[in-house]
């Protein structure tokens, strides 16, 4: 599938929003949260900022961004239009949470109840963002159970880096929060290992056989294709990487999205003050530049069956 | 709506297409293209028609396969376009109600005023039947020649499906696949239609008839099963002895 520019900034930058969100909206409900309006203003910023970025970057991929308000419609049947209502869902106890913190100054009580509201309608547009993918059975690398768990575990963890960052700048404000850092990067890489294991093990069930039907006369293959140019369906669905290039790709994106966040982190953990918040600066831009690479691979591994009617297998790189 | 019509009538309207007879002549594909250029789907835009890259919509793509082991494959000629599917994800996913299954007739249409062209759709067909209009910002696709097939002020006998009207080998067959006793689903039931990637789950109305046994024994078709000698006998004289050198 072509890595559209668009749907990977947006699925990064509003994965990582709404992970902080997810990650405010708890620690406000257990009381744990500063009440420090500044803390506020800088954590809410960057939180609706990433989410409100990522949401307008999605809408450049559009032929009528101008329209894009019908996309609320059709939830009974469309993971899309429900990912587009709850993301705008989300905004309303987001917005809440904020004014309580940075205009009252307070994060407990009746205001963490809304960070909580949040948190929940975060995870919620995590999934449907992931199920847009999951749904989709012309493509078997993301019509498996292994997509919601790597959207939902990459948002935790891009999240978490990004509050220790902010943490990290008021002086260390949140009791365990590094911690959890380093358990939402392990997660995290286990579900993404888990997913490439998966998309490498598996033989996909549709064949140029299948497609054509033409199974019983034997072994089928392109003679000669429809067009000598390329055409739509080869330019969006016809994307191919070469194995060489996916294999290098992955390690960066192991590298750059969980071993050097894992490492800075720890180190993190150990100093503090200057070199501590400095080393969570380095972790979360490292790591965004690593999930981007993660969901340019996401795109650019994930192959469609129309390909099948063009001389190309699934399963082969 | 995007969701598909709870209840539906019986007519269910597609295309057979017959694997066995059609040569691959890309005529049903250019007059597709020609009847859509000017109907409801009207324009399918061509960028760059004349130079050296051109990119076009076209609701037909006519592919060329070779079917089974060396020395004893075959050429299969094999049209692909919208198979208006009982179960279409293309029409689900949609996020604005754009595209939609009609109830009456099982046609699978998009309404282009209400597309904003985020390609889901496409993504979601497994048989790569919509394609993208990068000049008009929205997905066209098959309509069955829908401005066509109902068109009361064309002859009944031109009420067909662009594609159907103009295969010169009558490899293309389109009538009421809901009807068990139409002669388009008997064609289905005698020839052995199927469905293509029916794993995928999407019940398509469209049918594929397979290319018939190939007769590899000539005397079937009525030919002599080789040339008999006409005279067991040796000639004599000056033939016979061209023979005999000609043999030595």
């Amino acid at each position: 599938m072509h890595p559209a520019l668009s749907v990977i900034v947006f699925t990064t930058l509003s994965g990582a929003g709404y992970g902080l969100l997810f990650w405010l909206g708890l620690y406000a409900v257990t009381g744990l949260l500063p009440a420090d309006p500044i803390f506020g203003i800088v954590a809410m910023m960057l939180a609706l900022g990433l989410i409100s970025i990522g949401l307008l970057s999605s809408m450049l991929h559009l032929g009528h961004p101008e329209r894009a308000w019908r996309a609320f419609s059709q939830w009974r049947t469309s993971w899309l239009s429900r990912e587009g209502v709850a993301s705008i869902v989300t905004y309303i106890p987001a917005l809440i949470f904020s004014a309580g913190w940075i205009l009252i100054g307070q994060t407990s009580g009746l205001w963490g109840f809304f960070g909580l509201l949040g948190s929940v309608c975060s995870v919620i547009t995590v999934i449907c963002t992931a199920c847009i993918y999951r749904s989709l059975r012309p493509v078997p690398r993301w019509n498996n159970h292994w997509v919601i768990p790597n959207y939902l575990a990459l948002s935790a963890m891009t999240g978490m880096l990004m509050l220790v960052m902010v943490s990290a700048l008021f002086g260390d404000r949140l009791p365990g929060a590094m911690l959890l850092a380093l358990v939402t990067i392990v997660v995290a890489l286990i579900a993404k290992l888990a997913y490439w294991h998966f998309i490498d093990a598996t033989s996909p069930t549709s064949t140029p056989e299948s497609a054509t039907g033409l199974g019983p006369l034997g072994k089928v293959r392109l003679l000669e294709a429809p067009h000598t140019s390329e055409n739509y369906l080869l330019r969006e669905m016809g994307f191919r990487i070469a194995r060489k290039h996916a294999k290098k790709l992955r390690t960066i994106a192991i590298a750059c999205a969980f071993a050097i966040p894992l490492l800075l982190s720890a180190i993190a953990t150990a100093t503090s003050g200057t070199a501590a918040a400095a080393c969570t600066l380095l972790a979360t831009a490292i790591a965004t530049v690593g999930v981007l690479t993660e969901r340019w691979l996401f795109f650019a591994e994930a192959k469609h069956t129309v390909t099948l009617y063009y001389g190309r297998n699934l399963d082969a790189s | 709506m995007t969701s598909l019509p709870d209840h539906h009538g019986a007519k269910r309207l597609g295309l057979v297409v017959d694997l066995d007879v059609c040569v691959g002549c890309h005529a049903c594909a250019v007059n597709c293209k020609e009847w859509n250029s000017g109907g409801v789907a009207a324009p399918l835009t061509d960028l760059d028609p004349y130079g050296g890259d051109p990119l076009g919509v076209w609701f037909n793509r006519i592919h060329s396969f070779e079917a089974g082991e060396p020395g004893h494959s075959r050429t299969v000629h094999f049209p692909r376009s919208c198979l208006h599917c009982e179960q279409p994800a293309c029409v689900t996913v949609c996020p604005t109600g754009a595209s939609y299954k009609r109830a009456e007739d099982g046609i699978v249409l998009v309404n282009e005023d209400l597309c904003i062209g985020c390609k889901l759709c496409s993504w979601a067909c497994p048989y790569g039947a919509r394609e993208y209009d990068y000049d008009a910002g929205v997905m066209k696709k098959c309509t069955l020649c829908i401005d066509k097939i109902y068109n009361e002020n064309l002859d009944a006998v031109d009420r067909v499906p662009a594609c159907v009207a103009t295969c010169p080998t009558s490899a293309r067959h389109f009538g009421d696949l809901g009807d068990p006793n139409s002669d388009i689903s008997k064609l289905v039931r005698d020839r052995g239609g199927y469905d293509l990637m029916p794993e995928m789950g999407y019940l398509p109305t469209n049918k594929y008839l397979p290319p018939r046994p190939r007769r590899t024994d000539a005397t079937l078709g009525g030919a002599a099963p080789e040339l008999a000698s006409v005279s067991e006998e040796s000639a004599g004289g000056f033939l016979g002895w061209v023979d005999r050198l000609l043999s030595s």
